[in-house]
């Protein structure tokens, strides 16, 4: 709605504001409670007396002589060993967004450039990928794993996460590179160029933008997926969300909810940086495939 | 590419043809002090052998599909002679494993796709009239449910609903009932993974409708309010339809993640309140006991739902292609 028109009712006003206000505390009112209650003990976390405990850190005090604590790290890090599942998810995140977005700006370009219609193929590949549950494909895969001895291993799910990933992220290159003007390399190419020399000096200098964005959704991904990497890998090399996960059964009967809790916590940080920097980034993605679609 | 997506559906397809083996038995002669009797036993080794030599396990052609975990085909049947009312029909079909996950994932998708739909439209509305200053960090509050694992999303709300959690406990204040736990009851659980859902899902509905709202043409607006509409009338009457397009699109995601929910169980650890069809899944393959052949069917099964859901937007989709072709 334009400024042009701005007979603001008060009470409108004053109602929509509050709604998103409360939105707001909805949204991001979990995320600061558990970051917050993340650096207090368990009797504080849960209190059971009075809620506030949890904000002044009642039983914090009392059990470390310090309102704030880092036994729930320290616990998860070093006692759990969890630094070298972060390390796990390092490896997998960073190899499948390098593969698929290399396949992908590859295979993008070269698709957009064919001349073919690919494009309504590519969009229902990923759509039937989108809408197909992860773990029915899986199912499929663990088999064939079992008998040619690869399962348990970083590299096979990182496969299976760059083939899951790859229609999605060729679909979202190839729209991108057909927005490019094909005159762009055709004229490079009458300057002399060969089609890989009007790619390299021509296409990939104006090519980040798209890329930086599917990049972005292929992280999240490979970050955020729990039934690929909990059923393919052994639990020696666990990933961060599949050892939270086995974290719980193993944590609550020693009473050491506050390693699970500090983990989560670790698992956010990384996301919420993201957002922070990419916001644009994320949320142009998330509306193209509203707009083009 | 069809490495990776028709072999493992074929393999799904083979698979589910088949079940585990039996466990192999032999006769043994057990002689105490008294006497000597035969006892049937399983053999581990020969058991083992056995399933090495086929892993796939023997063949069952589609009677894994109608076994009772799966279509039960039999015990509906039984159940419907048996029950006098339709009610009690529906709770029977209930008992069995495949119809509840099935209706706790069709009850999930159906309740949290319009609620996210709705709430994410009036959160966009009210940004949009929010000064442009606090406009961005809004958005990126708005960004985080979303982006955030789903598996540890629900971990967060489910140490606050926790008993001695914060929401759990002042729930308890409330209601002047110190057993009440939202863990303990069959609806509550469900009630807790929608809310759940929509929580997850309003941000996409939202961030989708606000994007939108910037496009909608302004002088169709400055034209609706010329010829007297109320505030409410150009919502209504201009800016639904101009958004009609995106929330179909966003109808359909919703359905698509609505069908495959599956993390919020597992992290809410409702498996005993509410299954869904990944869980099935999940819970068939995790584990030592590898059963293959059930999980495939399963696996199959739930395709065939999404691909009965999804005709009529490839249809769709397909149409439009060829329109914009010529």
């Amino acid at each position: 709605m334009t400024s042009s028109f701005k007979n603001n009712a008060p009470l409108l006003t004053w109602f929509a504001t509050s709604m998103v206000v409360l939105w707001l505390l909805i949204a991001i009112g979990p995320f600061i409670w558990t970051v917050w209650g993340s650096f207090k003990v368990e009797g504080d976390f849960f209190s059971k007396a009075d809620w506030r405990n949890a904000i002044y850190g009642v039983m914090t005090i009392v059990e470390t002589g310090d309102s704030f604590t880092g036994n729930g790290y320290y616990g998860a890090w070093i006692e759990e060993e969890f630094w070298f599942n972060v390390f796990n998810t390092t490896v997998v995140v960073f190899f499948t967004v390098t593969i698929s977005l290399t396949m992908g700006t590859l295979g993008g370009y070269a698709l957009a450039r064919s001349g073919f219609r690919y494009a309504f193929w590519l969009l229902i590949l990923a759509l039937i990928f989108r809408a197909m549950p992860h773990i029915t494909l899986v199912s499929g895969y663990l088999l064939p794993f079992f008998e040619w001895n690869v399962w348990g291993k970083l590299s096979t799910t990182i496969v299976v996460l760059v083939a899951i990933n790859q229609p999605f992220t060729l679909w979202m290159l190839h729209s991108f590179f057909l927005n490019i003007p094909k005159d762009m390399d055709e004229s490079a190419m009458v300057d002399g160029c060969t089609r890989f020399q009007a790619f390299r000096h021509v296409i990939i200098p104006v090519m980040w933008p798209g890329v930086i964005t599917t990049g972005l959704f292929s992280f999240l991904l490979a970050y955020n997926d729990f039934a690929i990497t909990s059923m393919l890998l052994s639990s020696e090399n666990q990933t961060m969300v599949p050892r939270i996960a086995s974290f719980l059964g193993s944590v609550r009967e020693q009473g050491n909810v506050m390693f699970a809790v500090a983990a989560v916590v670790s698992a956010i940080v990384p996301l919420f940086f993201l957002v922070l920097f990419f916001q644009r980034q994320i949320v142009s993605g998330l509306t193209a495939g509203a707009v083009k679609g | 590419m069809v490495l990776f997506i028709a072999l493992p559906i074929a393999s799904v397809v083979v698979q589910s043809l088949f079940v585990q083996h039996e466990q192999v038995m032999i006769e043994v002669e057990n002689c105490g002090p008294f006497k000597c009797e035969t006892v049937i036993q399983a053999d581990p080794d020969a058991t083992a052998a056995l399933r090495e030599s086929a892993p796939l396990g023997k063949y069952n052609a589609l009677k894994t599909y109608t076994n009772r975990n799966h279509l039960a085909f039999n015990e509906l049947g039984d159940i419907w002679s048996s029950s006098e009312t339709f009610f009690g029909f529906i709770s029977g079909v209930y008992n069995l494993p495949f119809y509840k996950a099935l209706f706790f994932t069709l009850t999930y998708t159906f309740l949290v796709a319009p609620s996210v739909l709705i709430l994410g439209l009036f959160i966009a509305l009210g940004v949009n009239r929010l000064p442009q200053l606090v406009k961005g960090p809004t958005i990126f509050a708005s960004l985080l449910p979303m982006i955030v694992t789903p598996l540890i999303g629900s971990l967060i709300l489910f140490w606050m609903v926790d008993a001695d959690g914060i929401i759990g406990a002042t729930l308890q204040l409330i209601f002047n009932n110190p057993d009440l736990s939202l863990k303990a009851s069959a609806p509550l659980t469900w009630i807790m993974l929608i809310i759940y859902g929509i929580w997850h899902s309003t941000p996409f509905a939202f961030v989708v409708f606000y994007a939108g709202l910037q496009t909608v043409p302004s002088d169709t607006l400055e034209a609706a309010q010329i010829d007297g509409a109320s505030r409410w009338q150009r919502v209504r009457f201009v800016i639904v339809p101009y958004m009609m397009p995106l929330a179909i699109f966003i109808l359909l995601m919703q359905l698509m993640d609505g069908l495959r929910v599956f993390e919020p169980i597992v992290g809410f650890s409702a498996s005993a309140k509410a299954t869904s069809l990944s869980w099935i899944i999940f819970n068939d393959l995790f584990g030592n006991a590898k059963l293959y052949g059930s999980a495939a069917a399963t696996s199959m099964l739930t395709i065939l739902f999404v691909c009965i859901i999804l005709t009529p937007v490839l249809i769709r989709t397909w149409r439009d292609f060829n329109r914009k072709g010529i």
